[in-house]
């Protein structure tokens, strides 16, 4: 699997991705910068977290009408794997890539603390490696990530099985209790239709060496690494 | 416009002896943009006229030293080809003035110190006091730091990954921001600012130049009155979004050979850049201020040469690279101008839409800035604090000391601050004495602390001043590290009243001689003064910045305790209650003398104790420190989710002041083989005893009583959040 993760100005954990990428797939990925338009022979992209352009507008609001994200659209339409993390995340909302949206957290503060995710969906290439009910351990680091959806795309992203990660307590409850920003439904990440696309909040890549804290975030990485790709 | 004259001067903060100097060297009534820079650049906080002959008493060199105070920041070699680059500085005044705009550019601009020197930054760190929560505006005080600090350092992506907190009465007018910063840069590659090849051209980088931060370094140098609201517009605004595109232009510019010398513009703006980047490489500098990318039209000479408008830089480049530096800011979409020359005239010279504006010559007004050698009286030693009688037992007095505002969890403040971007952090906020972050691609780690126990500055300025160096020691210790150096922050009162000055010079001779006994220098600092308001100095607190280095991450250390570990204390214990949290919170009055620090010990004891880290034969380790050995303890069982079982203590020192003294250079070992640390400890000379054995739900005293981990933790956690939610409506 080839991987390249694209970098906006402001974006600042494509050197953690960078770092958990290369431990699973053995190559460096390429780092793309926000004016390319061929993303050609890459099998995934990677939209990393950060605050592109500041967040000044709405997070991630001026990202997704860059040039760049033409092309990311193309590599998706053509069966590429998409994967937004962060600020990631909240750029394919805006583009349109998966629906809903990130408001400020319900604390209407920025959050930077472990949280626990259980695992929806685990027929896809983002999480094939967990036990669907698997819980594990992310950091999460936002201000913004307080999931939004109307209520009939919020029944849809459930009926059809598209929600792929949910807040949860360490026993896998998804309370309120263990949802960190009011986010709909506990929702910690989705999928688009096709499975292809996956934006989370919580920065599973920052936790993939024992020795800063654990390694439950490398089942994400290993599983794309062993991807099937075209 | 003003006419100048001595009164606009002394409205300016010059004296009119310095006035009169001023006339002396410009040989003519100065221009406005003249006296502006004169007064800004002799100002307490550009010229440290009042601390600089003190600062020379502490020891700045080792063989690890690359530069020490001097340039924009302390470098110290650490292994591997590589270098650390630190500093910390205070955003004081800002800070109580806008309190998120104050702390959000206290970060920045100590960001740009260190990457102004080749470094990327890789962790944040702050140091915090702040006034009694009972007092009306101290909540919003600590509401906008924190998220100010969070607001910059998160978007930047430069973790911050440790500090301190401190509530006092003190400073219920004054808080104290100070923040600090730790990057990486090959050893073989430090830039520094000294400008040097006439005709080179002088390069403005990164935002636009606004009104805004005019005379904040004068403002930074002046008490506060009723009327310190009305300086907001003194107050700049930061930019984080800017800031990381100029980190980025900077070190991919860094990475060429284009650059002769580069400075970030902090206090005193565009002024102190340029001079101090001629001065220091003993040339002249023309600016045409015409050329200044600008955010607002009209602006005069006197306005851009003392706008603190934040994220800007100045470069000095060797002109056949003009163009490749060029790109890299164009690329960065960041403003790229040429705004002057070096010349051989020894002067600078600010032309403004064809007026000459200023024309100072440069010597004079470095080696003419006024130096002082201030009154000093010194405040007298407190009274021994004879028998103290227990009200509450050990059980209710940890209860009440785990949930006070100086002990309580900060994890409301530190779950606010991203401390894992960047996927280095060993040791986040909480998990250790020290912060550990490894070195990207190296199995290498930095450890890094802050530390300053302002209330026994106040009662003994040199056993304070000791103390703080030696606790920062001690925490790099505790986790395994060997410490190399230090960064200061000297926060203290108007200097013109000699028992501040008394402090001050105090506090200096004892952080000298515990950096002498450490082997643990100064490389760099800031120096605070005229924290006052209406009058009412602050506690003298000069905070330390500690820097340590483990060859191995590996082989860190948390404070994390585990079931089945025996509890070993090491240090001597006579039960040291002056100025101590018990005598504070649970007795009820501050007094006696601080716990005196015995360097010699110091040394022996904390060298013991790293070389058994290193060894692997220590499972957790914690200092013994504000609150004693009973909240040390605590401390350990909430951080692991484990209980202890805990025996008396020796037969001549009363419980309290066994369990809840504050003496110094102590840490908590927990171990699975104490008889082999007992033994080594005895044969080593370091004092040592069995505390007790770790396991179950509960922290049982030596009186039998248990306290369940749960209660303990939440009496730890109430505090900030409770306290923070009642001022929400």
């Amino acid at each position: 699997m080839k991987a390249g993760i694209i970098i906006f100005p402001g974006i600042n954990r494509e050197r953690d991705m960078a770092i958990a990428l290369e431990r699973s797939l053995g190559r460096k990925p390429r780092m793309i910068w926000h004016r390319e338009e061929d993303l050609g022979g890459l099998d995934l992209i990677v939209i990393p977290g950060g605050f592109s352009y500041g967040d000044y507008l709405r997070c991630g609001a001026m990202a997704a009408h860059s040039p760049v994200m033409a092309a990311v659209r193309a590599h998706a339409a053509r069966g590429g794997y998409v994967l937004g993390v962060c600020n990631g995340f909240q750029i394919l909302t805006e583009a349109g890539m998966l629906p809903g949206a990130l408001l400020r957290n319900a604390s209407l503060r920025f959050l930077a603390m472990d949280c626990h995710l259980r695992v929806e969906r685990a027929d896809t290439v983002f999480t094939h490696r967990y036990q669907r009910g698997q819980v594990f351990r992310a950091p999460l680091a936002h201000g913004d990530g307080n999931y939004f959806a109307d209520a009939a795309t919020l029944d849809r992203l459930e009926g059809e099985g598209l929600v792929a990660l949910r807040y949860a307590t360490p026993q896998g409850e998804s309370t309120a209790a263990a949802n960190p920003n009011g986010s709909a439904r506990n929702i910690a990440g989705i999928l688009s239709p096709d499975l292809r696309i996956l934006g989370l909040m919580p920065h599973p890549e920052d936790l993939v060496d024992p020795l800063l804290g654990g390694e439950d975030g490398r089942p994400l990485f290993d599983g794309l690494a062993e991807a099937r790709v075209a | 416009m003003s006419t100048v004259d001595a009164a606009l001067a002394r409205s300016f903060g010059l004296n009119d002896e310095e006035y009169a100097r001023v006339l002396a060297i410009q040989g003519r009534t100065p221009t406005l943009t003249e006296l502006g820079i004169f007064s800004v650049m002799w100002s307490e906080h550009c010229s440290y006229k009042s601390s600089r002959i003190w600062l020379k008493e502490l020891p700045t060199e080792a063989p690890w030293v690359i530069h020490g105070p001097g340039e924009n920041a302390g470098v110290v070699d650490i292994g591997d080809g590589l270098a650390a680059v630190f500093k910390m500085e205070s955003h004081n005044h800002p800070s109580f003035i806008e309190p998120y705009q104050g702390a959000a550019t206290g970060v920045g601009g100590i960001l740009r110190d260190v990457f102004t020197m080749g470094a990327r930054p890789v962790a944040n760190l702050n140091a915090l006091r702040f006034g009694d929560p009972q007092h009306p505006r101290t909540r919003a005080v600590v509401d906008g730091v924190v998220r100010g600090i969070g607001g910059y350092g998160n978007c930047v992506g430069v973790p911050t990954v440790g500090g301190e907190v401190n509530f006092h009465p003190a400073f219920n007018g004054n808080p104290l921001v100070n923040a600090m910063t730790v990057g990486i840069a090959p050893k073989d590659r430090i830039f520094l600012s000294a400008a040097a090849g006439v005709g080179n051209p002088v390069v403005y980088v990164g935002s636009k130049t606004g009104r805004d931060g005019i005379h904040g370094a004068t403002m930074a140098s002046a008490e506060f009155g009723q009327d310190s609201e009305e300086k907001r517009p003194t107050v700049q605004v930061g930019d984080p979004f800017t800031e990381k595109l100029l980190i980025e232009a900077c070190l991919e510019l860094m990475a060429t050979d284009a650059i002769v010398a580069i400075q970030d513009m902090g206090a005193a703006g565009l002024t102190s850049s340029s001079v101090e980047m001629a001065g220091k490489g003993g040339v002249g500098i023309a600016l045409d201020l015409d050329a200044v990318p600008q955010r607002e039209a009209g602006m005069t000479a006197y306005e851009m040469m003392l706008s603190e408008s934040q994220e800007r830089m100045l470069i000095v480049l060797r002109p056949e690279r003009e163009a490749v530096a060029r790109a890299i800011f164009a690329k960065w979409e960041l403003d790229f101008s040429v705004i002057g020359r070096l010349t051989d005239t020894g002067r600078i010279v600010v032309r403004h839409q064809g007026r000459v504006e200023a024309d100072i010559a440069l010597a004079p007004l470095a080696e003419q800035a006024p130096l002082y050698r201030r009154p000093t009286a010194p405040t007298p030693a407190p009274p021994p604090l004879g028998a103290v009688a227990d009200p509450a037992g050990l059980g209710a007095a940890l209860r009440r000391l785990l949930a006070c505002p100086d002990l309580c969890s900060r994890a409301w403040i530190y779950d606010q601050y991203d401390a894992t971007v960047g996927g280095q952090t060993v040791k986040r906020p909480g998990a250790a004495d020290a912060a550990v972050v490894r070195i990207e691609g190296h199995a290498r780690a930095l450890a890094l602390t802050t530390d300053c126990t302002p209330r026994y500055c106040a009662a003994d300025a040199e056993a304070g001043g000791a103390q703080a160096v030696a606790e920062a020691w001690r925490n790099l210790t505790a986790v395994g590290a060997r410490p190399l150096a230090i960064t200061d922050n000297l926060n203290f009162g108007n200097p013109e009243k000699p028992a501040v000055m008394g402090q001050f010079a105090a506090a200096i001779r004892g952080m000298a001689a515990a950096c002498r006994a450490l082997d643990f220098p100064v490389v760099s600092g800031n120096v605070s003064l005229y924290n006052e308001t209406e009058g009412r100095a602050i506690l003298p607190t000069p905070a330390i910045g500690g820097l340590g280095v483990l060859d191995d991450a590996a082989q860190a250390v948390g404070i994390a305790l585990r079931p089945g570990l025996d509890l070993v204390l090491l240090g001597a214990t006579a039960g040291h209650l002056g100025q101590s949290l018990w005598l504070r919170e649970i007795a009820g009055h501050e007094a006696g003398p601080p716990p005196p620090v015995d360097l010699a010990a110091e040394r022996r004891t904390g060298d013991f104790v790293r070389a058994r880290i290193l060894a692997g034969a220590v499972a957790a380790c914690h200092d013994v420190a504000d609150g004693g050995l009973l909240v040390a303890v605590a401390e350990m069982a909430l951080t692991g989710d484990v209980g202890a079982r805990l025996r008396a203590g020796p037969d001549e020192v009363p419980p309290v002041a066994f369990w809840f003294g504050e003496d110094q250079g102590r840490y908590v070992l927990a171990v699975a083989d104490a008889p082999a640390l007992l033994a080594a400890a005895a044969a080593a000379g370091v004092p040592a005893r069995l505390l007790g054995t770790s396991g179950g739900a509960g922290l049982t005293l030596p009186g039998g009583e248990t306290i369940s981990v749960t209660e303990l933790r939440q009496a730890h956690a109430r505090f900030l959040p409770a306290w923070m939610a009642a001022g929400e409506t």
